[in-house]
């Protein structure tokens, strides 16, 4: 009910995919000696971008669907309890 | 902290607080305040049933156990979570999504009578109040001990002995705010939230560890197979890291305490009561159990990690630790410190205990730079607030339906117990900060509390199961046999004693006639005793009182119950399909953590 909880996700997900590419990107190499060489922020940003978009792509999709889709009869059943 | 780690913060508290605020115009009644309008997709309230028990204390606890006694700590996922997670959605969620009860007191009263429902919703009503409130008191403490917020404060020019106190308030008004104003909608969706961050946060941690430490077989080297089996060992209670025999842990954490809590306890089956059809209640607990096999890997292994890595590496400056002048403890995990005298605590031998707790905060600071330090501290505070707002949920459920609509109130609107849950909320969060601090002061009282409520709970699966699959329960059975479950557990608890321990909290106030090898082991057979004894009286007892009608039992009792209409659903999606691919991937695990 509500809203399409996959789409405040792949909000979320895409800025902090984002916030962590740019820092990553611009950071100093040398914080990185704690994680064993490799730009954690960088790399992991990128995974957190690629879900976020997945799932922002998913909650449109969901939303084209509705209107046509079986979501339609559903809406007046749940609130007549 | 540093600023992009505080704008990480920031962010996840906007999205939460968001959810709240985009929900609230959807709350015109109370079924759509408590139960979510009985709307939410599989998927959705599977990860939640999964994330409502995934609190702070579940997060620090596994890894501290990690660390304590190695990967057979995952037995409490394996053992101890799937194949009740497994039952519940394939026997039990046709009862209490199909009875149409709003919560679990209310079915106790649909099947059995009103004064099983009394018992079971004001211990439970109490029991979150203080489990959320014990959480609170762990984040506190946590920040506390990690000093998050020392330097803010120290720019501000105010009290760093505050920050225990603003760390409690801070938490306690985020998830009022978005229970408040979404209710269980929006706690199910900051739990699916909470779920992928403690994903994001943890999942890069595991994998830096594992890589710095050789890999598993690396890790097999450094600790040694007493660490690294799970199985192995458990024919005997001294052969293993745990101190229990395999019948103990399969009985006791397996069977009794395991099933007692995935199946009956309301703050998870709450989850598959809003979920949107009968087929989507079922499959709630299975979907959860998938990532449930899994977590191990994110929570546990971490700890194992800490302990493997070699002892007091240098502290990186960003991470403020107070770690540097002390003598090392052991891996990265530092000593106990005593909290006034700030010596290292002793143990029983007179030597210094480890902080156990610290195993996975370590390894967040050990690993992450600015950017992913702020994501895995985000993603802790996460599973604190997804484990507090599970109980916040669950007691204003509890406390509205099953004690003021039943005991104080009947007949009101519906309005009116719609603004009821919202009040609830209020002051069940504020007796939730009063536990917090009662745990702060009174550090044994809420051992003794949590103590109580083993008891009540240890039993009550017995109930449940005879409730649902033997028809000839009665209500006076039911009753009789809690209250005897409970009493057997406090009596064997008062008859025996972990070996080394003192007497009195854990054990042997009544006289001493056994000495287990761990408090591990005295607390599963404290379950098993209960269990059984719950069990047989409630058969006893039933038989001796009159015969339920049938005819009242219908949707309540599996005999009694058309089986469940399957929906049209793909072969992989059908719970049964579900079931037995979450089983196979658990035994498989197990085999290979033999």
């Amino acid at each position: 009910m509500g809203i399409d909880i996959r789409l405040p996700l792949g909000i979320l997900f895409l800025l902090l995919g984002a916030i962590l590419v740019v820092y990553g990107a611009a950071s100093d190499p040398s914080v990185y000696g704690q994680s064993l060489g490799i730009n954690v922020n960088l790399y992991w940003g990128v995974v957190l971008l690629a879900f976020g978009a997945l799932m922002f792509g998913l909650s449109r999709r969901g939303a084209r669907a509705e209107p046509r889709g079986e979501n339609i009869p559903q809406s007046p059943r749940s609130s007549g309890h | 902290m540093t600023g992009i780690d505080w704008l990480i913060l920031g962010l996840y508290f906007a999205f939460v607080l968001g959810i709240g605020v985009a929900l609230k115009g959807s709350m015109k009644t109370s079924a759509d305040f408590f139960l979510a309008g009985r709307a939410i997709p599989a998927w959705v309230a599977g990860l939640a049933f999964m994330s409502a028990n995934l609190g702070a204390q579940e997060v620090i606890g596994m890894g501290a156990s990690g660390a304590k006694y190695g990967i057979a700590t995952s037995h409490f996922y394996w053992i101890g979570a799937i194949p009740a997670m497994v039952f519940v959605g394939i026997f039990m969620m046709p009862f209490y999504y199909g009875s149409r009860a709003r919560s679990v007191p209310e079915y106790l009263r649909l099947r059995f009578d009103e004064k099983t429902r009394g018992l079971n919703a004001i211990s439970f009503a109490i029991m979150t109040i203080f489990s959320s409130g014990i959480s609170m008191y762990a984040i506190a403490k946590l920040i506390q001990t990690l000093h998050v917020f020392d330097a803010v404060f120290q720019r501000l020019g105010l009290n760093s002995s505050w920050i225990f106190d603003f760390a409690i308030i801070i938490s306690a008004i985020v998830v009022l705010v978005y229970t408040f104003l979404g209710g269980l909608s929006s706690a199910i969706y900051n739990e699916v939230l909470q779920f992928f961050l403690i994903v994001a946060g943890f999942l890069p941690l595991s994998y830096l560890g594992l890589k710095n430490v050789g890999g598993w077989s690396g890790l097999k080297a450094t600790l040694g197979p007493s660490y690294t089996h799970s199985w192995a060992g458990l024919s005997h209670a001294n052969t293993n890291r745990l101190g229990v025999e395999w019948f103990g842990l399969v009985m006791g954490l397996g069977f009794v305490l395991s099933f007692g809590y995935w199946c009956t306890d309301f703050l998870v089956v709450q989850r598959a009561m809003a979920a949107k059809s009968m087929s989507a209640a079922r499959r709630t607990p299975l979907i959860g159990a998938f990532p449930k096999m899994l977590f191990p890997f994110l929570v546990i292994l971490p700890g194992l990690i800490a302990i493997a890595l070699p002892t007091q590496p240098p502290v990186p400056s960003h991470a403020r630790v107070v770690v540097g002048a002390e003598p090392p403890g052991k891996g990265i995990i530092p000593l106990k410190l005593d909290a006034t005298s700030g010596q290292p605590m002793l143990d029983k031998y007179g030597k210094p205990q480890l902080d156990y707790d610290l195993a996975v905060p370590s390894m967040l600071l050990h690993y992450f730079p600015p950017g992913m330090l702020g994501l895995g501290l985000t993603a802790l505070l996460a599973s604190f607030m997804s484990g507090m707002a599970g109980n916040v949920t669950a007691f204003n459920t509890v406390w509205t339906y099953d004690i003021y609509q039943s005991y104080i109130r009947p007949g009101a609107t519906d309005a009116h117990y719609l603004w009821m849950g919202r009040a609830s909320t209020v002051f069940g969060i504020a007796f939730s900060i009063g536990a917090a601090y009662m745990a702060n002061r009174f550090n044994n009282i809420m051992d003794m509390l949590q103590l109580v409520f083993a008891f009540v709970n240890a039993p009550l699966f017995a109930t449940f199961l005879l409730g649902m699959f033997w028809k000839r329960t009665t209500g006076h059975g039911a009753f009789t046999g809690l209250l005897a479950g409970t009493a057997a557990a406090a009596i064997h608890h008062g008859l025996t004693l972990p070996a080394g321990a003192v007497v009195g909290i854990k054990g042997g106030w009544l006289a001493i006639t056994h000495t287990y090898p761990s408090e591990m082991a005295q607390n599963f057979w404290t379950a098993i005793y209960a269990w059984s004894t719950c069990f047989v009286v409630t058969i006893v007892v039933s038989l001796l009182t009159r015969a339920p009608e049938e005819s009242k039992l219908v949707g309540l009792v599996y005999s009694l119950t058309p089986k469940p209409e399957e929906e049209p659903l793909a072969w992989y999606a059908r719970p049964a399909s579900l079931a037995l691919m979450v089983l196979a991937g658990t035994v498989l695990l197990n085999i290979i953590f033999w």
